[in-house]
């Protein structure tokens, strides 16, 4: 075989010579204790390797071997409730072999090779069958049925399938290419930089709910839509990303911690075992797949991170199911960029940033979208993307900022002001916006009320007009207000104070199922209306309105249990119309 | 006799760096010897090898260095810190080399100051409520065993009297175990390292705790392993010896500068303020060291102090390390000037480990109602002092005098404490409902009905 030899050593890049017949994107292992690495670059004699360990003790003349083969994930059942590092590594038996610190030169497959999981196959060989038709499933979690497909790349006749139990390396059939005959496996594998193959994409239409009320009222993301989070730190962007995977409807839940909080990992590792999906009663783990690349851990990894991610979610999303995927932070996913980029001396465009940083940030978002999935039977697939975005001292003109939100369709824009007014989500209803509103109207008003969007149009309306009523209250003070814009105040401090804000930390507030949105949203503008009509025919005074008790209930809407919901919003409502008759 | 092997063949000087010429097997990040003029002796690391070339950084510096007489050895190893139970009660330099005269440590185990990384899969959550004794902290933003939290500061305020208070007052309740202090400067002056020295003197803390020390006029590339060494120390006396470390690393600001002198002399495309592009992730590699391990009893907790220059919190150093460290103690010159020690900004300042350190058993129940209850508050009567000021006090509602009149009592008798007072976590709570006792009942939306039954008017 041949072995390359070092030339150059710098920071996480490495140049070496003499791997004539390399290409771009190949894996090489560094050094005699065999780093990972792959090619980034080839010129002339020198390839250009970015190492995803540490290299220190690295030096000129040290062996480099290829393998001549892209960076590959494996995709089969024992994805679920795992979690990996970012190059697809199993951190669990990481801390088995090498104890609690993470040293070098572990080389690990992803998926456990002694685990048996029961095979049961769907169709009957003989029978022709094409990339990606589902042969069979195995339950994987109680929440999760594992679908086995035939790998996009392969079509053939099949000859030969088994039920039963095996690991993932043993054959459960064969299948003829040709003249060739191939054993199939529970697992394939699959270039994380190259996009899975599907029919054709689909426009979305179904909402994403996510209980979290500021977003699915106002800012509501479309299955297989995309997403950005950008905020200054403090804001609440880990928060709020947390609270997706929680309580996302999705079947399939993706968590990339990409350079951020070791603790935030060991944060989601505890709390999701814990945590029941408000579907299936079922912990929230069991759908669950988590990919730690923290900030400590090499920085070339992370650029890798985002990638295994979204390949696996590919992956899932080609089986029919709805996956969204979150990740924190793709900032510093756009850093480890630019970190190799300066190393490999290239031109850097906007702040030091790569001038490919917009390109690359386009085609990661661009691999999600609702998909008719390759092969048989027919069925729909999701893949949604949130990525948080960490602007240096919470600039959005910061490039990555900037770039992300040419992609996306959403925008929930974080402010540090709200978040020193401990208002959380810190989301600016000024600021967000999500493109989506018009195409989710007919899902919408199916799954909740007809009249939703126009609610929220309604409220978004009185927030708008607070801000402007503001600027003036900020002028020449509050008693100038004529009566009625005093009560737009009142009615908007309702909206901010008892809708927008949710407390992700307590048990009832943290998730709100779209229904009882609609109904604590119809509550506070029926409150509005009913006030406004007493207001205009003198039958009260807006000191009045101020003070009524009835406000204290409101207030309290949030932590009405969703079982209780009917009964006391229609208690409330008659207390509203009593107290303003 | 075996020879040691000096190569006379710098070929370039740069700053703090040095270019060797026809070296074979240099490895990246190997320690190197210098030896200037007869017997100096000098260390480095590098930084590059390419070809057969490597590029040094020079710990002490390059004066004198010259490029025909100073020879120049590869040590084949990386930065080595000699650990044993005996490094406590003892001060390094910050190199790791002992400085206070006293005999060499006889090594334990010898440790790369590197480090690795924890694995995330390793840790264990953070959140055994340390008790500060002050109210700012305590009541609002709440410090856990293993968190990292950095106190932003400027240059004048009280930075040091405060983490020197909370090095003193820190303890876990019901807890008496082994606990000990690591403390690294980074381009401090002599007083203000001598000013910890005697704080730790004086409360007995002394004899445990390790000090690396850089002082200002030391040299600077030297910082870039002080908080390395520091951690070092502190991982052993956390993970092999079971103690509970608490970290000071002071002042960041000086690392981060000493790192941006070896990226302009390496020539490297600058970030934002000439700072290097991997500032966040050098950074990190430094804080993220702190933390707890599944299984382990010690932990390691992180308080870094960094003097934003002019007070900017944008400024690429808070406002990197923000981003990574779980929360921020931000210091304010507005309250410094109102005479409120410690001056702590309670609105921009977050613990984010708060709420898994606080409540039922831990501290209160109440705990986190109350605290979210007082900052909701304190920013209205901010809010309403801002109005104050444009409009003049004609222009406020009752309710937004009520608010402004809660802010200044907040400040007064919250925020306020004497540098030596040590308050218990149940007398900062009840100060909190004391104040809240100011606000008309229908306010108060971020407290259970529960709670406000029970402490707002308490029975007695």
């Amino acid at each position: 075989m041949k072995v390359g030899k070092i030339y150059k050593v710098s920071g996480p890049l490495v140049v070496c010579k003499g791997l004539e017949g390399s290409r771009m994107y190949d894996v090489c292992y560094v050094g005699e204790e065999k780093l990972i690495g792959e090619i980034i670059a080839l010129s002339g004699d020198l390839t250009y390797i970015q190492v995803y360990e540490d290299t220190a003790g690295l030096g000129v003349n040290d062996p480099v071997f290829p393998t001549y083969q892209p960076l590959m994930v494996e995709l089969g059942p024992g994805l679920i409730s795992s979690i990996f590092d970012g190059i697809q590594r199993p951190l669990d038996k990481i801390r088995e072999i090498a104890g609690d610190f993470i040293t070098r030169g572990i080389i690990l497959p992803a998926l456990d090779r002694e685990k048996k999981w029961y095979f049961k196959p769907l169709i009957k060989p003989p029978i022709e069958v094409f990339g990606g038709d589902i042969i069979g499933e195995v339950s994987e979690t109680s929440l999760v049925i594992h679908k086995i497909m035939i790998p996009p790349d392969i079509a053939g006749e099949l000859i030969e399938l088994k039920e039963g139990e095996f690991t993932v390396e043993e054959p459960i059939g064969k299948i003829r290419v040709k003249d060739k005959i191939i054993d199939l496996k529970l697992y394939h594998k699959w270039p994380v930089r190259k996009e899975r193959p599907y029919q054709k994409k689909l426009p979305p239409k179904e909402i994403l709910s996510t209980g979290q009320r500021v977003v699915d009222t106002f800012f509501p993301i479309a299955k297989g839509g995309t997403a950005c989070v950008p905020g200054p730190f403090g804001s609440g962007k880990t928060v709020i990303q947390h609270q997706f995977s929680k309580w996302a409807d999705a079947q399939i839940v993706i968590f990339i911690g990409c350079g951020e909080r070791g603790n935030e990992m060991t944060d989601v590792l505890i709390e999701f075992p814990k945590l029941k999906d408000p579907k299936s009663g079922e912990p929230l783990m069991k759908r669950t797949v988590l990919i730690a690349n923290t900030s400590n851990m090499p920085v070339a990894a992370r650029e890798a991170s985002v990638y295994t991610g979204i390949t696996i979610g590919e992956y899932f999303r080609d089986m029919g199911y709805s996956v969204t995927l979150q990740a924190d932070s793709t900032s510093r996913w756009a850093e480890a960029m630019r970190e190799i980029s300066g190393r490999l001396e290239e031109m850097p465009g906007e702040e030091g940033y790569p001038a490919y940083l917009q390109r690359r940030i386009a085609e990661f978002y661009e691999r999600a979208g609702r998909v008719l999935a390759l092969g048989r039977p027919e069925r729909e697939g999701a893949l949604s993307v949130i990525g948080s975005v960490s602007p240096p001292g919470g600039d959005l003109g910061d490039p990555v900022v900037q770039a992300t939100l040419r992609v996306v369709k959403v925008f929930w824009s974080l402010e540090d002001k709200l978040a020193y007014q401990r208002h959380f989500p810190a989301i600016s209803w000024l600021n967000s916006y999500s493109l989506y509103q018009q195409d989710l109207i007919e899902d919408l008003s199916k799954k909740v009320a007809p009249d939703f969007i126009e609610l929220s149009k309604e409220a978004m309306a009185i927030l708008e007009k607070e801000a402007e009523l503001l600027e003036i209250v900020r002028l020449i003070g509050k008693d100038t207000l004529s009566v009625n814009d005093r009560l737009i105040l009142e009615a908007a401090r309702i909206i901010r104070e008892d809708f927008l804000h949710q407390n992700a930390f307590l048990e009832i507030d943290t998730y709100t199922s779209l229904k009882k949105q609609y109904e604590m949203l119809k509550i506070c503008l029926y409150f509005y209306e009913r006030a406004k009509k007493a207001l205009n025919e003198n039958r009260v005074t807006i000191e009045d309105i101020e003070k009524l008790k009835v406000r204290e209930r409101i207030a309290k809407m949030k932590f009405i249990k969703e079982e209780e919901m009917e009964k006391e919003f229609s208690e409330i409502k008659k207390e509203i119309e009593e107290c303003l008759k | 006799m075996f020879e040691i092997k000096y190569h006379k063949k710098i070929s370039e000087i740069s700053g703090p760096l040095i270019l060797i010429k026809g070296v074979e097997g240099a490895k990246y990040l190997e320690l190197v010897e210098i030896i200037v003029g007869e017997k100096e002796r000098r260390l480095g690391q590098v930084l590059e090898v390419y070809e057969d070339k490597a590029l040094v950084q020079v710990f002490e510096g390059t004066r004198e260095i010259d490029l025909s007489e100073t020879k120049v050895r590869f040590l084949g190893e990386g930065i080595k810190m000699p650990l044993s139970r005996d490094i406590v009660g003892r001060i390094f330099d910050g190199l790791g080399r002992v400085r206070d005269g006293g005999p060499e440590i006889i090594p334990e185990i010898e440790r790369d100051i590197n480090g690795a990384p924890i694995n995330p899969y390793a840790r264990e959550y953070p959140n055994e409520f340390i008790q500060t004794g002050i109210s700012a902290i305590d009541g609002l933003n709440t410090l856990v065993r293993g968190q990292k939290l950095p106190i932003f500061s400027g240059s004048g305020l009280p930075h040091n009297l405060l983490a020197a208070q909370i090095a003193r007052q820190a303890r876990v309740l019901g807890e008496e175990e082994e606990f000990a202090v690591v403390f690294g400067a980074m381009g401090i002056t002599f007083e203000e390292a001598n000013f910890f020295i005697d704080s730790f003197e004086k409360s007995g803390a002394l004899e445990r705790s390790v000090l690396f020390l850089n002082l200002a006029d030391e040299p600077a590339i030297e910082r870039i392993a002080t908080p390395r060494a520091a951690l070092t120390a502190a991982e052993y006396l956390a993970f092999n010896l079971d103690m509970h470390v608490l970290v000071i690393l002071t002042d960041m600001t000086n690392y981060c500068e000493a790192l941006r002198e070896i990226s302009a002399a390496r020539k490297e495309v600058p970030g934002r303020r000439g700072y290097p592009g991997y500032l966040y992730t050098d950074l990190a590699s430094i804080y993220e060291r702190c933390g707890r391990i599944k299984g382990k009893k010690g932990s390691i907790t992180l308080m870094p102090i960094l003097t934003m220059p002019e007070d900017d919190k944008t400024h690429p150093i808070p406002d990197l390390t923000g981003y990574i460290t779980e929360g921020q103690i931000i210091l304010s010159r507005s309250l410094q000037r109102k005479k409120v020690f410690p001056p702590i900004d309670v609105l921009p300042s977050l613990s984010r480990l708060r709420d898994k350190g606080i409540g039922k058993g831990k501290t209160r129940e109440d705990h986190a109602d109350l605290a979210n209850q007082l900052f909701a508050c304190y920013a209205k009567g901010k809010e309403a002092e801002e109005l104050e000021v444009i409009l003049g006090e004609a222009a406020l509602t009752e309710l937004d005098k009520i608010y402004l009149r809660f802010a200044e009592e907040f400040e007064k008798r919250f925020v306020s404490q004497g540098e030596y007072e040590n308050r218990t976590i149940e007398d900062t709570l009840n100060i909190g409902w004391e104040l809240l006792r100011l606000i008309p009942k229908e306010e108060l939306k971020r407290i259970r009905e529960e709670f406000i039954q029970k402490y707002l008017y308490p029975k007695e």
